[in-house]
C-alpha cells in the first residue's frame, strides 16, 4: 500500500494539521517508508489470535456515583487562550 | 569526594548525620545547573527558588524524623509530568503557555516523601523520539564524549534530559517515562540505571499521554540501589488511573541483595541481530559470564516475534498518539494561533504547534486507524503485539529474567541518523518487546565502548515482578563496577 | 391496521424509520468523572479537568451509569453483554474536549431486545432494539451570545449517555411517536432517565429512507439531534416527502446528516459535519474490558421495578378494568401509584372510572399535577366509600368532587354539611313519587298508552323532587310500582 499526496492531504486534513505542498511530498515519502517497513506484518500468520488492545490485563474497575469533582470553572478557564465570561470562546461555528 | 558524586542513599544518611542540610545540598545543585544547564540545555524550565523552598521543608522534617529516604533529594522531573503551578510543557511548543492546575499523581508522591524539584527535565516532543533532538525547547547535549572528540553527542530519548541532567551531576536522579524504551535507551547512553517498571505499577495520572497502553513513569539514577529507592516512593495503586494495578507495592530495596544463585536467566536468540556492533555483543557475553559467575543458570531461549516488536509498535503508539493528541487544539489551554473559522484554528494551531516528527506520527496513526485500514494495520498489529506477550509467558515460564543489551549501539552524534525516521525507531529494537508486553525492564550500565562511552544491558522481568529485575540488575552492576564518569559534569 | 403510504406522482411510497435515541443516565456525577451530571449550572462549574480534556487525565468509570445501562437493557428485554468494551470515535468538534468521544462501538454492554408499541387503533407492534451502548455526552456551544463568536460550556460533556439504536422496523411518523412515548415511558419507570426532551435529557437521531412497496431499503438519511416527539413526527414525514420528491425527479438520494428545521417544517443538509465521517474507532486503551458478573445483573433484575407493560397486564386482571382504561392508567408510573391506592380494596372499575374521569378533568382544569394533584388520593378513596356504602349517589359524589378541588374538604364533611345523605327511607320515596304522578296525570296517561320512554321522565322529576338525594335504585323501583 502506498500513499498518494492526495491521501496524504486527506489524512492531514482528518487529523486538523494544516500542510502546505512542500510538506505533502516530504511527508508522502517519509510515511511511505515507514509504511513499507511495517508491512512485514503481513508474514506474520495471526489466525485465531486476539487482538491485545491495552496494556494490562484485568477487568474494569468502577467507582461509586459520587460528586467529588468540579466547581472550579476558575481553574478551568485559567489557561483559555480566549474566554468570554465563564465561557470558552472561539470563531464562530455555523452549523 | 564530592557532594555531587553520593547516591541517594549516600546522601540521604549525611543529611541525616546533618553532615549538609538539604538547603546545602540543593544550593550547590541549583548553583551546577544554573553553571552547566545552559550548555546541556538538560531542563527546559529550572525552579531554584521552589527548590529551595522544599529544601528547607524537607531540612525541617529531617529534624522533627519524619525524613523518608528522599527527603531533601534534589531531582529532575521529566516535562511530561504535570505540576501544578510550574509550566509544563512536553517539549512541544503547542504547551508553551501551560500551566497545569493539578499535581502527576507520580510527581505528587514524590513531593509527598519530600523530594525537592529542581526544574521540568527536556525531552523528546511528546515523548517521541530516541534521540532529545524533536525537543522544541532544543536538543540536549551528552555529557559524554567520545576518546579524543568534542563532537556533541545525543543523551538518547525522549527522556534525554532526565538522563543528561542525572549524568552531568545537575540532578540527583530524575524521573522518566518509558514507552518503548524511553527510559532504558538514555540510561543506557549516559552510563545510568532506570527502570520502566510494569504496566500499571506507576499511575499515569498526570502524566501527558502519549501512547495510553505503553506509557509508564520510571526513575533514573546513577545505580541501581537509587532507582529502588526512588521507585518505591513512585510505585503504588491509583483510583485515578483505570490501568493501575491494585497490588501492594514491595519494598524494592530488600530485593538488591538477594544474588542470583540458582535464578534461570533467559538469553533470547533473537536479540543476536545480524548487524549488531560486535562490541554491544561482546558486552552481552561479559553480562552472560557474570551471571553465570555468581550461581545463575543461563537458558537459552527463543522470542520468535521480535523482530516484529518494532512494526507493531511503529503502528500501535501513532495511532494511540494520534487520538491522545487530538486535545490540543487551541480552544482550552496551550497555544493558539487564529483562524478564518474553527477549522482553520485547529489546522493552524496544530500545524505551528506541533514538530516535523510529532506530525509524522499523527499522520502515520491517523491514518492506520482510518476507514479500510484499520484491520490490515491496527488490529494486525494488535494480534502480533499478543503474540509477542505469549512469547515473553512462555519463556517466563522457564525462566525468571532475561537479558539482552539495552541498544544496538552507544550514544550517537548529534547530528547523525536524522535524516530518516525508519533508522532512528531502529534504535528502540531491544526495548520495545518489553513495552510491548508491559513487563519490566531495567537497563544497567555495564561497560564502555572503545571510543569510551557508556553501554548498557538489560534485564527484564515477569509482569509485577521488579524485584528479580532488581536482584539481576543490582548483580551485574556490582560485577561490572562500572565507575566512569562523563566528560561535563558538575565537581 | 391501515398501513401509511405516501403518493407519489409514480406510484405508491412506504417509509422506512430507525431511531437513535441518546437517553442521558441519572446519575450523580458523570460517566468517566466525579464532576455533577445535574443539567444547568453556572458555566463550566459542573467540570473536572477530566470532562475538560487536559493533558493527563485519565477517565475512570461510574458503576451506577453502568448499572443504569443494565436495568434498561433489562426494561427493554434485552441480552445483557457480560463483556463490553469502549472505543475511541476520533472527531474534532468545538464542544468535544478530548477530540475523541468515548463510546462503545464494537462490543456493547447491551445487545438486541424489544418494544412494544400501541397504535391509535389498538394494534400492537414491536419494535426491535439493535443495541444499546455507554457513551459520553458532549458540552453545548452556543452561538447567540457574541457577533463573532461561539462560547462553550462543558457542565454536559460527559454526562453518561446510552445510546438506544432500533432496528428500521418503524413505517410511520405515528410509529415513531409511540416508540419514542413508550421508550421514554420504559426510562422513566425505571428511573435510568427523566426523559425530558425539553431539557435535552433525551434525544433521538432519525434515519428515514422512502421505497416502493416490497422493495430492499434505499439510502437513508440521518436527522440529527431532533428534541420532541412531535418533530420527530414531522421530520419523518418532511424528509419522506423530500426524498420522493428527490427520487421522482430522477436523482439520488445521498447518505448524509441533516437537521430539520422546526420553523419551515423541514430538514436541511449539515455541512459542518461532512468532513467527519471517517470516526477512526479503536479500543480506548485508557480503560479495559467491561466484565460483569451474572449474580450481579441477575440482583439488578430482581430490583427491577414493574415495567409499564406487566403492570397494565396485571392491572386488566386484577382490578378488572379495560386494556384501554388500563393503558392510560399506566402512562406514568406516578398515575398507576396513584390509581393503584385508591383501588386498593375498593372497586377496580369505579377506580379507574372516576381517575380517567372527573379526576383527570379536574387535573387539567387546575393546572395541577398527579404528584401535587387536586385532590388527594385518601379523599378521593373516601368518596369512592361514600358511593359503595350508597351514603350518596353517583351524582351527588360528582357536586361533592367539585367542591373537594375547591376547598380541599373532606368528602364525608361536605356531605354532612350540605345534607347530602342519600335518602333510602323507602317512605320518603313513595311520598315523592305519588306526589309527582299526581301533578302529572297526562304524562301518566300517556305512559299508560305506551309511551314506555317517560319511565325516566318520571324517575327525573322525583329526584329533582328530593334535591339529587334518592337512591336512585329504590327510586326506580317505587316509580314503577305506582305506575303499575
Amino acid at each position: 500500500m502506498s500513499l498518494d499526496a492526495a491521501t496524504v492531504r486527506r489524512i492531514a486534513k482528518l487529523a486538523r494539521i494544516r500542510v502546505n505542498d512542500e510538506e505533502v511530498s516530504t511527508l508522502q515519502n517519509e510515511l511511505n517508508a515507514i509504511l513499507g517497513y511495517v508491512e512485514q506484518l503481513s508474514d506474520v500468520n495471526v489466525e485465531g489470535v486476539e487482538p491485545l488492545s491495552g496494556g494490562a490485563q484485568m477487568a474494569l474497575r468502577q467507582r461509586e456515583d459520587n460528586l467529588t469533582d468540579g466547581g472550579m470553572a476558575d481553574k478551568i478557564l485559567a489557561n483559555a487562550p480566549d474566554r468570554i465570561g465563564n465561557f470558552f470562546a472561539v470563531p464562530k461555528v455555523v452549523e | 569526594m564530592s557532594i555531587f558524586d553520593l547516591s541517594i542513599a549516600a546522601a540521604a544518611k549525611a543529611l541525616k548525620a546533618k553532615e549538609f542540610s538539604a538547603v546545602e545540598l540543593t544550593t550547590a545543585y541549583n548553583e551546577a545547573v544554573a553553571a552547566l544547564n545552559p550548555r546541556l540545555n538538560a531542563y527546559i524550565t529550572v525552579t531554584p527558588e521552589l527548590a529551595l523552598e522544599q529544601a528547607r521543608a524537607a531540612d525541617s522534617r529531617i529534624a522533627d524524623g519524619s525524613a523518608t529516604p528522599l527527603t531533601g533529594i534534589p531531582l529532575a522531573m521529566k516535562d511530561l509530568f504535570c505540576t501544578e503551578s510550574v509550566r509544563t510543557t512536553a517539549g512541544s511548543s503547542i504547551l508553551e503557555p501551560f500551566i497545569p492546575p493539578y499535581e502527576s499523581t507520580v510527581s505528587a508522591k514524590l513531593k509527598a516523601a519530600g523530594a525537592v524539584m529542581l526544574g521540568k527535565a527536556n525531552l523528546d516532543e511528546f515523548a517521541m523520539g530516541s534521540s532529545n533532538t524533536t525537543s522544541h525547547y532544543g536538543a540536549v547535549e551528552n555529557p559524554w564524549k567520545r576518546l579524543g572528540s568534542d563532537a556533541k553527542l545525543v543523551p538518547g530519548g525522549s527522556s534525554g534530559g532526565s538522563a543528561a541532567a542525572v549524568a552531568a551531576r545537575i540532578a540527583l536522579a530524575a524521573t522518566g517515562t518509558d514507552t518503548g524504551g524511553s527510559i532504558r535507551q538514555p540510561a543506557s547512553f549516559t552510563g545510568l540505571a532506570g527502570i520502566k517498571p510494569t504496566y500499571g505499577r506507576c499511575s499515569r495520572w498526570g502524566v501527558v499521554a502519549f501512547a495510553s497502553s505503553l506509557d509508564q513513569p520510571g526513575p533514573m539514577a546513577r545505580n541501581v540501589e537509587d532507582n529502588a529507592l526512588l521507585l518505591n516512593a513512585m510505585a503504588g495503586f491509583d483510583q485515578k488511573d483505570s490501568t493501575s494495578a491494585n497490588r501492594e507495592v514491595p519494598d524494592f530495596c530488600l530485593a538488591l541483595g538477594r544474588g542470583v544463585k540458582g535464578l534461570k536467566i533467559g538469553i533470547p536468540r533473537e536479540y543476536r541481530l545480524e548487524g549488531t556492533n560486535p562490541e554491544i555483543l561482546a558486552l552481552w557475553d561479559k553480562g552472560i559470564e557474570w551471571l553465570k559467575a555468581q550461581g545463575a543458570d543461563i537458558v537459552n531461549i527463543s522470542l520468535p516475534h521480535t523482530k516484529y516488536g518494532l512494526p507493531v509498535y511503529y503502528i500501535v503508539a501513532p495511532a494511540e498518539a494520534s487520538s491522545n493528541l487530538a486535545r490540543y487544539d487551541g480552544v482550552r489551554f496551550g497555544k493558539r494561533v487564529d483562524g478564518e473559522d474553527l477549522i482553520d484554528l485547529y489546522e493552524r494551531t496544530r500545524a505551528e504547534g506541533f514538530g516535523p516528527e510529532v506530525k509524522r506520527r499523527i499522520m502515520i496513526g491517523t491514518y492506520v486507524l482510518s476507514h479500510g485500514y484499520y484491520d490490515a494495520y491496527y488490529l494486525k498489529a494488535q494480534k502480533v503485539r499478543n503474540l509477542i506477550l505469549r512469547d515473553f509467558t512462555d519463556a517466563f515460564g522457564s525462566v525468571d529474567a532475561i537479558l539482552t543489551p539495552t541498544a544496538p549501539s552507544a550514544a550517537f552524534g548529534l547530528d547523525e541518523k536524522m535524516d530518516d525516521p525508519v533508522t532512528m525507531y531502529l534504535n528502540d529494537v531491544f526495548t520495545v518487546p518489553a513495552s510491548l508486553a508491559g513487563v519490566p525492564a531495567m537497563s544497567v550500565p555495564a561497560g564502555l565502548s572503545a571510543e569510551g562511552l557508556p553501554l548498557g544491558l538489560q534485564v527484564i522481568g515477569r509482569h509485577f515482578d521488579e524485584e528479580t529485575v532488581f536482584a539481576v540488575s543490582a548483580a551485574i552492576e556490582s560485577a561490572a563496577g562500572f565507575s566512569a564518569l562523563p566528560e561535563l559534569r558538575a565537581k | 391496521m391501515a398501513s401509511y403510504t405516501l403518493e407519489g406522482h409514480t406510484g405508491t411510497w412506504e417509509v422506512v424509520v430507525g431511531l437513535e435515541v441518546h437517553a442521558q443516565i441519572i446519575s450523580k456525577s458523570k460517566l468517566f468523572s466525579g464532576a455533577s451530571a445535574a443539567y444547568g449550572g453556572a458555566p463550566n462549574t459542573h467540570v473536572s479537568f477530566i470532562d475538560a480534556g487536559f493533558p493527563g487525565m485519565l477517565p475512570v468509570i461510574n458503576k451506577e451509569c453502568v448499572a443504569q445501562a443494565v436495568r434498561t437493557g433489562l426494561g427493554l428485554r434485552a441480552r445483557i453483554n457480560l463483556f463490553s468494551r469502549f472505543d475511541r470515535k476520533n472527531y474534532f468538534y468545538a464542544d468535544l474536549p478530548q477530540g475523541y468521544q468515548i463510546s462503545q462501538f464494537a462490543h456493547p454492554i447491551v445487545g438486541t431486545g424489544e418494544v412494544e408499541i400501541e397504535l391509535q387503533d389498538g394494534t400492537i407492534k414491536y419494535i426491535g432494539i439493535t443495541r444499546l451502548h455507554l457513551e459520553q455526552d458532549a458540552g453545548k456551544s452556543m452561538h447567540d451570545q457574541h457577533p463573532s463568536k461561539s462560547v462553550i460550556d462543558l457542565n454536559r460533556a460527559g454526562v453518561g449517555l446510552m445510546e438506544i439504536v432500533s432496528e428500521p422496523d418503524i413505517r410511520s411518523p405515528e410509529e415513531a411517536g409511540a416508540y419514542l412515548r413508550k421508550l421514554r415511558q420504559i426510562l422513566r419507570y425505571l428511573g435510568t432517565c427523566d426523559g425530558n426532551m425539553e431539557e435535552g435529557s433525551m434525544r433521538a437521531d432519525v434515519n428515514v429512507s422512502v421505497r416502493k412497496p416490497g422493495e430492499a431499503f434505499r439510502t437513508r438519511c440521518e436527522i440529527k439531534n431532533v428534541n420532541s416527539i412531535r418533530f420527530v413526527m414531522h421530520a419523518v414525514e418532511a424528509e419522506a416527502m423530500r426524498q420522493i420528491e428527490v427520487w421522482e425527479s430522477g436523482g439520488e438520494v445521498v447518505q448524509e446528516t441533516r437537521l430539520y428545521d422546526p420553523s419551515k417544517g423541514e430538514t436541511r443538509s449539515m455541512r459542518s459535519k461532512e468532513d467527519a465521517h471517517d470516526y477512526r474507532y479503536f479500543p480506548e486503551p485508557d480503560l479495559l474490558p467491561l466484565i460483569l458478573e451474572q449474580d450481579w445483573v441477575d440482583d439488578l433484575k430482581a430490583m427491577l421495578p414493574e415495567l409499564p407493560d406487566e403492570k397494565r397486564a396485571r392491572f386488566c386482571q386484577e382490578y378488572g378494568i379495560s386494556y384501554y382504561d388500563a393503558g392510560v392508567l399506566v402512562a406514568e408510573q406516578a398515575t398507576a401509584d396513584f390509581y393503584e391506592t385508591l383501588a386498593k380494596g375498593r372497586d377496580g372499575k369505579l377506580a379507574a372510572n372516576w381517575v380517567t374521569g372527573d379526576f383527570f378533568a379536574a387535573m387539567n382544569r387546575t393546572g395541577k399535577s398527579i404528584e401535587n394533584p387536586p385532590v388527594s388520593v385518601e379523599a378521593l378513596g373516601q368518596l369512592l366509600d361514600l358511593i359503595t356504602d350508597t351514603t350518596i349517589n353517583g351524582r351527588i359524589a360528582k357536586t361533592v368532587f367539585e367542591e373537594m378541588v375547591e376547598t380541599g374538604k373532606m368528602p364525608t364533611a361536605i356531605v354532612d354539611e350540605n345534607g347530602m345523605r342519600q335518602v333510602t327511607d323507602t317512605g320518603a320515596i313513595d311520598e315523592a313519587v305519588t306526589k309527582v304522578l299526581a301533578n302529572n296525570p297526562d304524562k301518566v296517561a300517556e305512559y299508560k298508552s305506551g309511551k314506555d320512554k317517560l319511565f325516566g321522565f318520571f324517575v327525573g322529576q322525583v329526584m329533582k323532587a328530593m334535591q339529587g338525594k334518592g337512591n336512585p335504585a329504590l327510586v326506580n323501583e317505587a316509580v314503577r310500582k305506582q305506575l303499575g
